[in-house]
């Protein structure tokens, strides 16, 4: 499903930091092009 | 010598005129769009109103935090009857005796006044006004007052920037330099208001205790202005300009930062210096964030609420030596968050939580009360930004279920008994668990609670120097 | 949803093309939808770069079923699974279903 797709990663501090989801998407076959964290406060 | 916590102070500072200076605020109506300032400033609070607010009432110790989930919602809609401006360990200041305070602040000559500007001769707070008699060198004071022309010639000139009560400007603050942008008129506003409600928080903590000013060795501010000229922006040390104004006159002072985390950092290095022996007591200092203010504002405004970002806060802790019942300081309890590790919820949550409870032989069950950070959730939910002590007390709670202490059913059990909703201003480092620990102080002395651990992180990523968070952890307790 | 991120997402839409792009989140809760609803129709605050602006492009959260389950199980261990006791996972999964419904 990800494999060869590119991904865009955002993530948020408290719920899936954007490195972690870019690590996950990676192992998945995906190519990362932007990852980020948000925070709200 | 064993450091404890002796004491606890949250102010806060209601500036509804301030709010168009928040970052977000700021950024909306310099693109022009009147209909949208317009709207901001039908929804701004009285100071009544933001009185009786029930979370506001609860930082200034006047309600414990867990009224507020047996209290009726929304919040805004349900004012605390008869409810006081002055708090079992705090008290919220109008922005009419503010407005003297940030002049007092000013030693540079940053802010003109009109002649109908406050001079806080009135001010109900005794805070406020013993800030106001002692006048520092080469302060500016209230009383010289600008004429009319004057001050507009320097907002028309671009060099300053308006101050209002209501509708009519009152004043102005101008900027120090014409190319430094760390010298801009908002930025120095910015400043001001954090040293301003900074010493405004000590003064009302030294009060609080009937403590002379003098007594105080060293200041730790936590902060998060940045402070400097172009050469050396975010230098800092306002810790030191905030314990001057203060009183504090034999403190040192030093800044602590990690965004929102560093109050955390600064429990910690207080208590270490305080029992590595350097000194002999030391106070905590946050003043409020600017910056911050109507930063959900439109948000608020689109769902008919009213704008609850209309608050600085303040927070001051005076950490000394056991005795007298004061909670210790339990340096052999604190977590940090290796710079190499990764950043997720669960590995902070093993940094701070059960790393340094498992060193100390304790369980994660075995802590009374988690103090994370406190953001009212009341103004974070209409914005999509969640319930962040929510999440954190989940997140908790699962570290419990996967060491084996709770049932996964029994996670809603453990967040009810452990944890709290949220009732801080969503002032960046003001809500980071510190501002439990007034009420923690008051559950301690009356018997009802033994610890508390306290814990907040920090979004280093904004800084675009790291995609790593950071965090801190400590338990105060009995 | 961060306006400089809603602007670097545009940039990357506009340069990659929307066919071959996937967005994946790690919202925690309310965020979500908000979130998802900018990459897809636009921003509802109208505030950001994307108002107005439909990317349409597809939107999934890392802790969806349909998405973990790509996840190789080491890697999962290490970053997501206590996270499936934080999130609200039914509420992540009919979010997402709703609003691809409604798209």
């Amino acid at each position: 499903m990800f494999k060869g797709k590119k991904v865009i990663a955002l993530g948020e501090r408290d719920g899936v930091p954007g490195p972690a989801i870019a690590e996950c998407m990676e192992a998945a076959g995906a190519e990362v092009v932007f990852q980020k964290t948000e925070c709200f406060v | 010598m064993v450091p404890a916590l002796r004491a606890a102070s949250n102010v806060l500072v209601h500036v509804p005129d301030l709010v168009r200076y928040g970052s977000k605020p700021w950024r909306e109506n310099s693109g022009g769009d009147a209909a949208l300032a317009g709207a901001l400033s039908r929804r701004l609070r009285s100071f009544a109103e933001a009185v009786a607010y029930p979370p506001n009432q609860v930082f200034i110790g006047n309600m414990a935090p867990g009224d507020l989930g047996e209290g009726p919602s929304p919040w805004y809609e349900n004012p605390v009857p008869e409810a006081s401006a002055k708090g079992a360990f705090g008290e919220i200041l109008p922005q009419e005796d503010f407005y003297p305070l940030l002049e007092a602040a000013d030693q540079f000559g940053l802010l003109l006044f009109g002649p109908d500007a406050p001079s806080g001769a009135d001010a109900a707070s005794a805070a406020a006004a013993s800030l106001l008699e002692g006048s520092g060198p080469g302060k500016t004071g209230p009383g010289k007052r600008g004429r009319e022309e004057e001050i507009l010639g320097r907002i028309e000139s671009g060099e300053a920037l308006p101050l209002h009560r209501g509708g009519d400007l009152i004043g102005c603050v101008r900027r120090d330099h014409e190319a430094d942008e760390s010298l801009d008129a908002r930025i120095l506003l910015e400043n001001l208001a954090a040293k301003a409600s900074g010493a405004y928080a000590l003064r009302h903590l030294l009060l609080q205790e009937e403590i002379a000013p003098e007594e105080i060795e060293y200041v730790i501010s936590c902060s998060e202005e940045a402070v400097g000229d172009r050469y050396n922006r975010g230098g800092g040390n306002l810790a030191k300009a905030i314990a001057e104004m203060a009183g504090c006159a034999g403190a040192a002072g030093v800044d602590v930062k990690s965004f929102c985390a560093a109050p955390v950092y600064a429990l910690v290095h207080a208590a270490a210096l305080i029992r590595a022996g350097v000194v002999k007591n030391a106070v905590v200092v946050g003043g409020g964030s600017l910056a911050k203010l109507g930063m959900k504002a439109y948000f608020h405004i689109e769902k008919e609420m009213p704008v609850l970002e209309d608050v600085l806060g303040g927070i001051a802790f005076l950490l000394g030596s056991e005795g007298g019942g004061a909670p210790r300081v339990n340096l052999e309890i604190t977590g940090h968050h290796g710079a190499g590790r990764p950043s997720t919820p669960q590995v902070m949550a093993e940094a701070l939580v059960r790393d340094p409870l498992e060193r100390a032989g304790r369980k994660i069950c075995d802590i009374d009360k988690y103090a994370v950070e406190l953001h009212n959730p009341e103004v974070t939910l209409p914005a999509g930004a969640g319930d962040v002590a929510a999440t954190n007390y989940r997140t908790i709670a699962a570290m419990a279920v996967m060491k084996g202490e709770i049932a996964r059913e029994e996670i809603p059990a453990f967040i009810e008994s452990k944890g709290m909703p949220g009732f801080a201003p969503t002032q960046g480092h003001i809500p980071a668990g510190v501002p439990y620990l007034g009420h923690a102080l008051v559950g301690m002395r009356a018997g009802d609670l033994r610890s508390t651990m306290v814990l907040a992180k920090g979004s280093l990523f904004l800084g675009r120097m790291s995609q790593q968070a950071d965090g801190a952890s400590v338990v105060v307790e009995v | 949803m961060d306006l400089e991120n809603q602007a670097a997402i545009k940039k990357i839409a506009d340069e990659v093309g929307a066919d071959n792009l996937v967005v994946v989140l790690g919202m925690p809760g309310e965020g979500l939808r908000l979130a998802a609803e900018t990459l897809t129709t636009g921003d509802p605050s109208w505030a950001g770069p994307l108002a107005g602006v439909s990317l349409g492009l597809p939107v999934y959260h890392i802790l969806e079923e349909r998405v973990r389950n790509h996840v190789p199980e080491d890697i999962y261990a290490e970053k997501l699974q206590m996270m499936e006791m934080v999130l609200d996972l039914p509420r992540i999964e009919s979010d997402l279903a709703e609003l691809r419904a409604a798209g």
